[in-house]
């Protein structure tokens, strides 16, 4: 079922921590140079998922391709090799590197200077560093973080980190990118920023997007296709006004009595 | 002894503590790189080091007899002990370390002490088995000379040392620059290198560095491929500082380097050098305090001659855990959840 089209395909994946199964059998793919969303209340294993597709979780079964190619049973690093790059829920940038510096680590995947070239700085080594550097100062023109070149990434205002993530993300050139919660702790007009960086990120770059997100205002003008799991199993999919009236959605976010009519009874989490 | 005398005394032991203190540097780095990616204490340095000590001896004696220049020999013994400690570091890593990567941090700990007990027996049986413990240095002619005997030879650095009284032999000059050479190289390798970068990401958050397309275990070997490199050049500064080392001699200075790596912030790479310059210069200074007491006439400061230089290693070790547990150069490490 490869060479259809699809960036992603998933199938079947499940995963086991000791008795809990964090995500249970779930599939889905991703359009290429498509702009896809994953949702679901807290815990629903969102993270867990992106987690397996990166290679940092093992799945317990099922398998994941990437442009056709198997996954499961690499290492994050070779994942990154093979075109997948993301971001996280909670901020990870290299904290005392500065914001080029972050990038260019970004860029190690697609250098191949070794350290015999380093000590001895040969062209090859000479060139790769230049490499990283122009793509550095690329990515931060991208994302309009220019001024911040020789800043300590800590330094940078919140929205910035977030963009500066994506930047250092992007520079690992990959064709899928998956974004944690980019929006989470943003004010609206950081959020529209945001909104139309992702677009230019597949519009200008051609890099397919698949994002994890609470804002559902953000989630429902921006993606083009929702998947929406729930207790780790995917219990809705489709186009995003599709998936705002399914009532099984509803009763996810909002709890059996509340998506009958009867809302704040139960206690779940709320969007 | 009055203290016009005492003055420039002092500078020597000052200068001399420096000179002791670059080789705790050097051996500081190796703990506190290693620490740094892995957050373990490699107790098998002290072994590593004293590795690069015993590769040190055998190229000085093998070449003994050979006509070559002094230099080209202490860069032969140089080059042979990093080679020959990096490679031996990056082996106990690969078979003592690396599976128990998951595994708590107390367990590689042990490990790692017990990693330095059987390099400890293996290397005596080494050089045992040519009926030799004890192994004295056969430095090249010069060496061990003053720094500039001849006046006319080496103007204008010697002449400015004599000027301002301090008194360096050869050997201990040398030490200072390769010391700082290797300083300099690795200043440069972990801040302008693609590796060195992917060191420090490593060092930080281990699996976003996965995600950056960075191979950690690879990261992990290089860490201890420098670090053991840096012990191996320090064993030779030391044997050819102290003249004599054997299987045993890695504790010392390896306990105290490591306080020096404390003492600068542990995980830090200025901390460690800072540390161990820190370290060497107390040291010397408690060596001298009895001669201090009987210029001033303090009966209690003449009692404390250079036995004491350990406890002083110690007593900085404890202050530093009691008033700043990060070090003078080490960041607070704020846990997130």
């Amino acid at each position: 079922m490869t060479g259809t089209g699809n960036i992603l395909d998933v199938r079947g994946v499940m995963k086991v921590f000791g008795g809990l199964v964090a995500v249970n059998d779930v599939t889905m793919s991703i359009p290429e140079r498509s702009i896809v969303s994953v949702i679901g209340p807290n815990g629903a294993g969102k993270t867990t998922f992106f987690n397996m597709i990166t290679g940092i979780y093992q799945p317990t079964s099922g398998t994941i391709r990437l442009a056709g190619r198997e996954l499961v049973g690499m290492r994050p690093d070779q994942v990154t090799e093979a075109g997948i790059a993301r971001t996280f829920q909670n901020i990870r940038l290299f904290s005392t590197m500065t914001s080029e510096e972050n990038i260019m680590v970004g860029r190690h995947a697609r250098l191949k200077s070794g350290f015999v070239d380093a000590v001895l700085r040969t062209r090859k080594f000479h060139d790769s560093e230049q490499e990283a550097r122009d793509t550095a100062r690329l990515m931060l023109d991208f994302v309009g973080l220019s001024q911040w070149r020789d800043e300590l990434a800590t330094n940078l205002p919140y929205g910035d980190q977030r963009k500066l993530e994506i930047a250092r993300a992007l520079a690992t050139t990959p064709k899928l990118i998956l974004l944690d919660e980019p929006a989470a702790g943003m004010n609206p007009r950081e959020t529209e920023d945001l909104k139309s960086l992702i677009r230019r990120v597949r519009d200008e770059l051609g890099v397919t997007v698949c994002l994890i997100e609470h804002d559902m205002r953000l989630v429902m003008t921006l993606s083009e296709y929702i998947t929406v799991l729930d207790y780790g199993s995917k219990i809705a999919e489709g186009l995003p006004h599709q998936v705002r009236n399914d009532p099984r959605v509803m009763e996810a976010y909002l709890g059996r009595g509340a998506a009958a009519g009867e809302y704040g009874k139960e206690e779940r989490p709320h969007v | 002894m009055d203290l016009a005398t005492l003055l420039p005394f002092l500078v020597n032991v000052i200068v001399g503590g420096l000179v002791l203190g670059f080789v705790y540097a050097i051996i500081a780095l190796g703990y506190t790189m290693v620490y740094g990616v892995l957050q373990l204490i490699n107790f098998a340095h002290s072994e590593v080091f004293v590795t690069g000590a015993v590769v040190g001896f055998e190229v000085f004696r093998v070449l003994k007899g050979v006509e070559m220049n002094g230099y080209l020999k202490l860069l032969i013994a140089l080059v042979a002990a990093m080679t020959i400690s990096g490679a031996l570091n990056v082996l106990i890593e690969r078979l003592a370390y690396r599976p128990l990567r998951g595994a708590p941090k107390l367990v590689p700990l042990i490990t790692a002490i017990g990693v330095s007990l059987i390099l400890q027996d293996v290397l005596r049986v080494i050089e045992g088995f040519q009926g030799r413990f004890d192994l004295t240095y056969t430095l090249p002619g010069g060496f061990a000379n003053k720094f500039c005997a001849a006046e006319s030879t080496c103007a204008p650095l010697g002449n400015f040392l004599r000027g301002v009284g301090i008194d360096m032999q050869l050997k201990d000059v040398i030490l200072v620059i390769v010391a700082l050479i290797s300083l300099a190289v690795l200043n440069y390798i972990v801040n302008r290198t693609r590796m060195g970068k992917a060191i420090r990401a490593v060092a930080q958050d281990r699996v976003t560095a996965g995600l950056m397309g960075i191979d950690s275990d690879r990261m992990i070997s290089a860490t201890f491929l420098i670090g053991g490199a840096l012990g191996g050049i320090s064993g030779v500064l030391f044997g050819m500082k102290f003249g004599t080392v054997n299987a045993y001699s890695g504790f010392d200075p390896g306990i105290i380097a490591f306080t020096a790596a404390v003492l600068g912030g542990i995980g830090s790479i200025p901390g460690a050098v800072l540390g161990g310059l820190t370290l060497g210069v107390i040291q010397n200074l408690i060596g001298v305090t009895n001669i201090l007491g009987m210029v001033v006439g303090s009966a209690n400061l003449e009692v404390i001659d250079a036995s004491y230089q350990r406890i002083g290693a110690f007593l900085v070790l404890v202050l530093i855990l009691i008033f700043k547990p990060t070090g003078l150069l080490g960041k607070s490490n704020v846990e997130k959840v």
